[in-house]
C-alpha cells in the first residue's frame, strides 16, 4: 500500500478541569486519550461516535486549531504537530475544513464574494483579477450562481450556506478536506444534495475526505473506511462494508443497532444497551466501554485493550478478540 | 373503530410579522385517536411544531394567532378557550414534552419540587405524601434509577437521557389522554434515543397514552408509529398508515423524503436528492407548495391547489396524480 497522506500516531488532548479562586488544576478531561490512524489519498474515512467521544477534537487537531498533549500527526511526509505557525500556514493551505453550522461559520457582515475571495488572500494566491474568477469558477462548482458572490450569509438558505462553506474550503485547492458534521444542521432532502456534491467534488478535484459526524447512515454512505470512537478512543477502525456488516466490538455493535431504520417491517434483533455515556472527566478503568457492555469480563475492568488487527483491513480494542478468547465469541455469534 | 380522541379540523395559525401575515399552519386536519401514536413529520418550516403548540395553546401572542379552524377535544373547541381554561387542560388532559430537556427543566429547582409541582397544580386536595409518592412512582415507571436520591438532585446533574425521562414523568404525572412530543429525541445520542423510543412506546402500551410524536427523522417514525402525517408548507400533503405510506407513498414529496434518506443497512451509489430548498413559510401562495420542486409538476400544478384526495380507505394524498382517473396517467409517467 501506498504512503498515507496523513498518519496520525498516538494523539491526545487532555483539558484541565480548574477550580478555586486560585485557579489551580483539579483534573483532566481526556478528550482523546490516544488515537492512531491513517488516511490515504482518495479517501474518505468518516469518523463516528457520540457526543463527547472526542471526534471533533480530533478533527480540530488536526488542522492545529487546537494543540494536541501529546501525539505526531504527519502530512505528505512532513511532521505537522510541531511546525511554527508561517510554517504551519503553507500546510493549511492542503488541509481545510468544512463547519457543521453554516450559519456560525460564515462572517455575517461580509459578502460571499469577500467570504471566499479570503483564503486566497491570506495565502497570497493570485492577483485580485484571478481571484474574482476563482471565486466565481468556484460559485459554480459548487451549484450556485456569479450573482450569488454580491449576497450575505443571511440571505442564502441552510443548504446553499453549507454549499458556501464548501466552496470556501476548496479555494486554496486543498489535498485533504476535513468535515465536522456537515449536514448535520440540514433538512433531509438538503443533506442529500449536499452528501451528493461532496461526492462529486471527490471525484472531481481527487480529494481526501475526514467526514466526521453522529449519523451512521450518512457515514456508511460516504465512507471508505469508518472509525467509531468511544470515550477519547477508536474502538474499532474498518472498510465500511464490514464494519457495518460485522461489526466487532461491542459498543459499534449496540451503536448500530440503535440507529432507527426507516422501514416498518424492520426487526430489531439486538438488545439495547442500558445506560449513560460515562463522563470523560471520569472515564471507567480498563475499558471505558465496560460500564455498559454486554460481554463484560474481569479483565475489562483492570486493563485496557490494545487496538489492534484482528482481520485484515479490521482492527479493534476489545479484549474479547485476545487469543484467548477468539473462540468464545466465534462460537456465541 | 376507536375512538376519537382529538380532531383537528382546518386549523390555520397566522404570524403577524413585520414583512406581513404568514401562515405557518394552512387548513390542517387530522384526527388522534385512542392509544394510538400518530407520526407527524416533516422538514424544517413545515408548521408540525406550530400545529402542535396551537393545540396546547401556546402560541406567543403576538406575533402569532389562530386565525382559523377548530381543535375539537371531549367536544369542546379548545381554540375558544381562555388562557385560565386552557392551564386546567395542559397537564392533565393535554401534555407536551419537548426537543431540549435542558431548556424545559428550570434549573433552580429540584427535580423532586418541579415533578410534585406538577401534580399539586391538577390535584390541589392532595396530602404532601401522595403528591411525593406519585412522583417517586413515576419516576420509577421512567426508568429512573435510585428514584429517592434523584428527587433531591438539581437538572444539571443529570444526563441528557435522564432528564428527558423526567420530562416524561412530569408529563404523564397527571395522566393525560393525549402526550404531544415535540423531536423528543433529537438532541439525545442514538444509543439514548433508542432507550427514549422504547420507553415511550412502552409507556403508550402500558397507560395507553395516545402519542403525538413530532419529527424530521422517517426512522423514529417506523419505529415507533402506527399512522402517519406528511406535512410540507404549512399543509398536510399525505396522510396514512406507516406501513402503506413506507411501501407506497403516493405525493412525490413523500417518495422523495424517503428516497433521500441513507439508510445504515445497505450502501446506495448515490441518494435522491429533491431539488431545491425548503420554502419559507407563507412564501408559496398559489398552486401547490411542492410544485417548485416537483418532477412530476404540470401546469396545473402551479396554478390550482390540490386537494387531499382518498388513494385507500386510510391513505390520503395532496396531488394531483392522486386523483381519481389520474393514477393511470401517473404510471405513464413514472415509467
Amino acid at each position: 500500500m501506498s504512503e498515507p497522506l496523513l498518519k496520525v500516531e498516538g494523539l491526545k488532548k487532555y483539558f484541565p478541569i480548574q477550580a478555586g479562586l486560585i485557579t489551580h488544576t483539579v483534573g483532566q478531561v481526556k478528550a482523546v486519550d490516544d488515537v492512531s490512524f491513517d488516511v490515504y489519498e482518495g479517501e474518505t474515512l468518516g469518523i463516528v461516535g457520540e457526543s463527547g467521544c472526542g471526534k471533533s477534537t480530533t478533527g480540530r487537531m488536526l488542522m492545529r486549531l487546537l494543540e494536541p498533549t501529546a501525539g505526531r500527526i504527519t502530512f505528505s511526509g512532513r511532521e505537522i504537530s510541531e511546525l511554527s505557525n508561517k510554517e504551519l500556514r503553507a500546510v493549511r493551505r492542503d488541509i481545510q475544513m468544512v463547519f457543521q453550522d453554516p450559519y456560525a461559520s460564515l462572517n455575517p457582515r461580509h459578502t460571499i464574494g469577500k467570504i471566499l475571495e479570503e483564503p486566497l488572500i491570506v495565502h497570497g494566491i493570485g492577483n485580485a483579477k484571478e481571484r474574482k474568477a476563482r471565486v466565481l469558477s468556484l460559485l459554480n462548482t459548487v451549484g450556485l450562481s456569479d450573482f450569488h458572490a454580491k449576497r450575505y450569509p443571511h440571505q442564502f438558505s441552510g443548504g446553499q450556506r453549507q454549499r458556501v462553506g464548501i466552496a470556501r474550503a476548496l479555494m486554496t485547492n486543498p489535498k485533504l478536506v476535513i468535515a465536522d458534521e456537515p449536514v448535520s444542521a440540514l433538512d433531509v432532502s438538503v443533506q442529500a444534495q449536499v452528501l451528493n456534491l461532496m461526492q462529486d467534488l471527490q471525484r472531481d478535484f481527487k480529494l481526501t475526505y475526514i467526514f466526521i459526524a453522529h449519523d451512521l447512515g450518512v457515514v456508511r454512505h460516504i465512507s471508505n473506511r469508518v472509525g467509531v470512537m468511544y470515550l477519547g478512543h477508536i474502538v474499532e477502525l474498518a472498510g465500511s462494508e464490514s464494519l457495518y456488516e460485522e461489526p466487532l466490538h461491542p459498543y459499534t455493535q449496540a451503536l448500530l443497532a440503535a440507529v432507527p431504520i426507516p422501514d416498518p417491517d424492520f426487526k430489531r434483533e439486538a438488545e439495547l444497551i442500558k445506560g449513560d455515556i460515562p463522563s470523560p472527566s471520569n472515564p471507567p478503568s480498563g475499558c471505558t466501554f465496560h460500564t455498559r457492555c454486554p460481554f463484560k469480563m474481569d479483565i475489562c475492568t483492570q486493563q485496557e485493550p490494545i487496538f489492534k488487527e484482528v482481520k485484515p483491513g479490521h482492527s479493534v480494542a476489545c479484549h474479547l478478540y485476545n487469543d484467548a478468547h477468539h473462540n468464545d465469541i466465534k462460537q456465541s455469534n | 373503530m376507536k375512538k376519537e380522541l382529538l380532531n383537528v379540523i382546518e386549523l390555520e395559525t397566522t404570524f403577524f410579522t413585520d414583512d406581513g401575515p404568514v401562515k405557518a399552519v394552512d387548513g390542517v386536519s387530522f384526527s388522534l385517536y385512542e392509544g394510538e401514536i400518530l407520526g407527524v413529520v416533516g422538514e424544517s418550516g413545515c408548521g408540525k411544531s406550530v400545529t402542535s403548540l396551537s393545540i396546547m395553546g401556546l402560541i406567543p401572542s403576538p406575533p402569532g394567532k389562530i386565525t382559523g379552524g377548530e381543535i375539537m377535544y371531549k367536544e369542546q373547541d379548545l381554540t375558544t378557550f381562555s388562557q385560565k381554561a386552557m392551564r386546567k387542560i395542559r397537564g392533565k388532559d393535554i401534555a407536551m414534552i419537548f426537543q431540549e430537556p435542558m431548556t424545559s427543566l428550570n434549573p433552580l429547582f429540584t427535580i423532586g419540587n418541579q415533578l410534585t409541582e406538577a401534580i399539586s397544580i391538577h390535584h390541589k386536595d392532595w396530602p404532601k405524601k401522595q403528591i411525593r409518592a406519585r412522583a417517586i412512582e413515576m419516576m420509577t415507571l421512567v426508568g429512573l434509577p435510585r428514584a429517592e436520591e434523584l428527587f433531591k438532585d438539581y437538572p444539571h446533574q443529570l444526563s441528557g437521557g435522564m432528564r428527558q425521562r423526567v420530562m416524561i414523568a412530569m408529563a404523564l404525572v397527571c395522566d393525560p389522554n393525549i402526550l404531544i412530543a415535540d423531536e423528543p429525541t433529537t438532541a439525545l445520542d442514538v444509543t439514548i434515543q433508542a432507550q427514549i423510543l422504547a420507553l415511550m412506546k412502552d409507556l403508550n402500551r402500558r397507560l395507553n397514552t395516545a402519542v403525538m410524536m413530532i419529527t424530521h427523522d422517517l426512522g423514529v417514525v417506523a419505529e415507533t408509529c402506527e399512522r402517519v402525517v406528511v406535512m410540507y408548507g404549512g399543509k398536510i400533503v399525505e396522510e396514512g398508515l406507516v406501513d402503506e405510506i413506507f411501501k407506497s407513498p403516493q405525493h412525490p414529496y413523500t417518495q422523495g423524503l424517503i428516497q433521500s434518506i441513507p439508510d445504515m443497512r445497505y450502501k446506495k451509489q448515490r441518494l435522491y436528492a429533491i431539488p431545491g430548498n425548503v420554502p419559507k413559510p407563507g412564501s408559496v401562495v398559489q398552486g401547490c407548495r411542492f410544485a417548485a420542486r416537483c418532477e412530476f409538476a404540470f401546469e396545473r400544478c402551479t396554478i390550482e391547489e390540490p386537494e387531499l384526495y382518498v388513494v385507500s380507505p386510510q391513505h390520503k394524498s395532496r396531488c394531483f396524480l392522486s386523483e381519481e382517473g389520474m393514477r393511470n396517467e401517473r404510471a405513464v409517467i413514472e415509467s
